[in-house]
């Protein structure tokens, strides 16, 4: 991964060069990488003049960054109460099947990342997987294939 | 009601005194009202999209134009109208006519029909599952009926993204009131009397929280609205703050000026990307009109409010968490006092309440302490928003007044159990709270009478289960949940979720002991009196509650090596019933590995190797010849 320092510049510009603004700087330099490179993780602590421990420390401790690069595609099973007691487990069992991977897991192709959520709060639609964005309601294990397939391409 | 000449230029202007602002809203609401126009309000929030709202709204804007409608009709897109069953859902006003589960080719028909010729279309109403009656209007519908929609009704009535139709609907009008009576101890005062307790979970009540911010020294002050709704299953602050962004920025200023804050955050969570845009956009329009900043229309009363953005991790939720979090730091929780109300964010006083909370303030303000606290019990007033989910008919966010009885919840308004299956228990409170079996279905709901059946109120979550739930299985998916979600400060809560989900798992595989449920009980106890926050105190309650009234279901798995729900898959597996079975292919085709041999009209069988377990076979049958049969165990000792 090439990492710009002028971009990841911006970004801490963008938020004040200032070390309370970490989680969103930490943020906004996933959005643009989909994960947190480790030069990036060290530019940013240098930048702030935050030590690197405490940067990596925040880093590992939200579960929205990822340390290692992401698949093209991040597929987001919801474990909620609502999708959990309406089959949640079995339709996360079923992508896991199917792509070989573990939650937190990328294809070894990097067109999937796996990922669980405690709740959405959509529980109305329950089971839900949210691929990049576009929920996907009333899942069944069956309907699993069908949805992935979509953005296999 | 928005889009003519004349509105933007109204929206350009910012408001430099308390009469301008009084004169528009005033304005506003008489354009409102004299507005006779037919408005059509599609329910939109994320459950709605999801379901295809966004196309809807397009249909309509293409049917308005060719019908020629275009100035005759208001289209509104609004946040949640609560109802989730029936999304997509429009109501159409003044006569409040609900149509549910629309397709895009219904808005033409829609229009031609009802619009123009007045006429009820049958097909789209919502129909009762209990009395299979129809119903034409929101009003008539059973899950509307019994509701006291006083916080979250307006989301039926605004466009979350226009500043406008807030005021059109008298908002800011409290906030005029309080900046008019220049008396903040006042504010706070009548914020007691209301008897106004905290939404989020704890019910601490809230005039005294924010007497307790104003009294503490230091300067500045802040405000935080706390959104980072965690307990799965609840969603009631996701829907208002995507919904109505103002109502909840409106109690937070006037909550800012009765405490002297100066500065305010929403603490989003991330997975809410509805909640957060509309929020900014919210503040933004704010601060263009005038109403953020430095010396608000002149008033001399200074509010910043800025959007934080969690980054997952549910013990956020908690306050010194949250703070922690917004400071940029991992989120631990701290030891407590001292209270943030003394030393919160940068260890100055703060206010943190959560998103319902802050949205019963103008109410609170509008109608006066009096009105407000005749509604509710003794100790609980005012009204609740409980995401009603599960198995539950009617799934949707219902606001009731405190002290209706469960009952009343789940089967007046929820609509009763689907598939006439038997109602087991309900959860209530999220992962810190408890499930409560039949016996207390007639149990008024209010703070305290949730905590000594051995649940809390939390944030309102309320998920029902039937006879096919089984209740280790539920206990071992919030310990799974809270061990995940262990911040790891304190060894009782980080050691001690981690073992009793090991323990718990274990007997949802049938290698349970007998001596397991005493050791369960230990180690709850031990986390509950060991923890530093309410994470960890509360950490065993899915464990006590369901031990406390179904402790017959934790026998059965450990003695019988059974699962008397069907669901603990090492307990189970899935058979054909020859004498049912039709061989009409309809597991065959649904079962995901291929594990269902047979042909048309033979009978099936179930190849146990390749069987994955994940009941697809079940729910495909007609003929209820699929069974889940006890799984011969052994005993593992």
């Amino acid at each position: 991964m090439i990492v710009e320092q002028e971009k990841l510049q911006l970004i801490i510009d963008k938020h004040e060069n200032s070390r309370k603004n970490l989680i969103a700087i930490l943020q906004d330099v996933q959005t643009e990488y989909r994960y947190l490179p480790e030069e990036a993780i060290r530019f940013v602590s240098t930048a702030l003049g935050v030590p690197l421990v405490d940067v990596v420390g925040v880093a590992t401790f939200y579960r929205s960054f990822s340390l290692t690069p992401r698949g093209e595609h991040t597929v987001k099973v919801c474990l909620g109460t609502a999708c959990h007691v309406r089959g949640g487990p079995k339709i996360l069992e079923e992508v896991q099947r199917l792509l070989d991977i573990k939650p937190g897991g990328t294809t070894s192709d990097k067109k999937f990342t796996l990922e669980t959520v405690a709740c959405l709060g959509c529980c109305a639609i329950g089971p839900v997987v949210v691929v990049d964005g576009d929920y996907h309601a009333q899942m069944s294990v069956r309907k699993v294939s069908t949805v992935l397939k979509r953005y296999q391409k | 009601m928005s889009g003519t000449m004349r509105d933007a230029k109204i929206e350009s202007t910012k408001f430099r005194s308390l009469k301008e602002l009084s004169d528009h809203i005033a304005q506003s609401k008489r354009k409102r009202r004299e507005d006779k126009r037919p408005v059509i309000t599609v329910s939109s929030g994320t459950c709605g999209q999801a379901r295809g709202s966004l196309k809807v709204v397009e249909a309509f804007k293409k049917a308005l134009k060719e019908t020629g409608l275009e100035e005759k009709v208001i289209l509104r897109v609004t946040g949640c109208h609560g109802f989730c069953q029936a999304e997509p859902n429009v109501i159409i006003y003044p006569e409040g006519i609900f149509y549910q589960k629309l397709e895009p080719r219904h808005a033409r028909l829609i229009l031609e029909q009802t619009i123009k010729e007045g006429k009820i279309i049958p097909e789209l109403l919502y129909k009762d599952p209990v009395t299979g009656k129809k119903a034409a209007t929101e009003k008539s519908i059973g899950f509307y009926k019994k509701q006291k929609r006083l916080v979250s009704g307006d989301n039926t009535r605004v466009n979350p993204v226009e500043i406008d139709d807030y005021f059109s609907i008298g908002g800011y009008c409290s906030l005029l009131k309080v900046l008019k009576l220049k008396d903040p101890e006042k504010v706070i005062d009548e914020i007691k009397r209301s008897g106004l307790r905290g939404r989020g979970g704890a019910g601490f009540p809230t005039g005294k929280k924010w007497e307790a911010t104003r009294i503490s020294p230091g300067n500045p002050r802040y405000v935080i609205c706390n959104a980072d709704e965690g307990d799965p299953g609840a969603y009631m602050d996701r829907s208002l703050l995507e919904g109505n962004p103002h109502r909840i920025i409106e109690g937070m200023m006037i909550g800012a000026y009765a405490i002297g804050a100066s500065e305010g955050y929403v603490y989003v969570r991330d997975e809410y990307p509805m909640a957060v845009a509309n929020v900014t956009k919210a503040i933004e329009d704010l601060y263009r009109r005038g109403l953020l900043g430095k010396n608000i229309m002149g008033t001399g009363f200074e509010f910043d409010l800025r959007v934080a953005k969690g980054a997952g991790a549910f013990v956020c939720g908690e306050e010194t968490a949250l703070i922690a979090s917004i400071e940029g730091r991992v989120g631990e929780p701290r030891q407590r006092p001292p209270f943030p109300a003394q030393k919160g964010l940068w260890g100055k006083p703060t206010c943190i309440n959560n998103v319902e909370t802050w949205a019963n303030i103008p109410l609170i303000i509008r109608k006066g302490s009096q009105w407000y606290s005749a509604i509710g019990t003794k100790g609980s007033k005012g009204t609740k928003i409980f995401s009603l989910v599960g198995k539950i008919n009617n799934t949707g966010l219902v606001e009731v007044p405190m002290g209706i009885t469960l009952r009343e919840i789940i089967y007046d308004i929820g609509g009763g159990i689907p598939g006439s299956k038997e109602f087991k228990a309900v959860q209530t409170g999220g992962p810190s709270g408890g499930c409560l079996p039949k016996k207390h279905l007639d149990l008024p709901i209010d703070y305290e009478s949730l905590t000594e059946a051995g649940s809390i109120m939390g944030s309102g979550g309320m998920i029902v289960m039937d006879e096919n739930t089984c209740m280790v299985d539920v206990a071992k998916y919030f310990m799974n949940f809270l061990r995940d979600e262990s911040c790891g400060k304190c060894v009782s809560c980080r050691e001690g979720t981690q073992r009793l989900y090991e323990i718990v798992k274990n007997i949802t595989e049938g290698k349970g002991k007998e001596s397991d449920l005493e050791l369960l009980e230990e180690v709850a106890v031990t986390c509950k009196d060991a923890s530093l926050c309410g994470l960890g105190q509360t950490a065993a309650n899915p464990v006590l509650s369901t031990l406390r009234y179904f402790r017959h279901e934790y026998e059965a798995h450990i003695l019988d090596r059974r699962c008397p729900a069907g669901v603990c898959k090492s307990l189970i597996r899935y058979v054909v019933v020859a004498e049912k079975c039709v061989g009409c292919l309809s597991c065959k085709n649904a079962c995901p590995t291929g594990a269902i041999k047979g042909t048309l009209h033979d009978i099936h069988l179930i190849d146990q190797d390749k069987c994955i377990k994940c009941g697809s076979c079940l729910e495909a049958c007609r003929f209820e010849a699929i069974e889940a049969q006890r799984e011969e165990a052994i005993r593992i000792i």
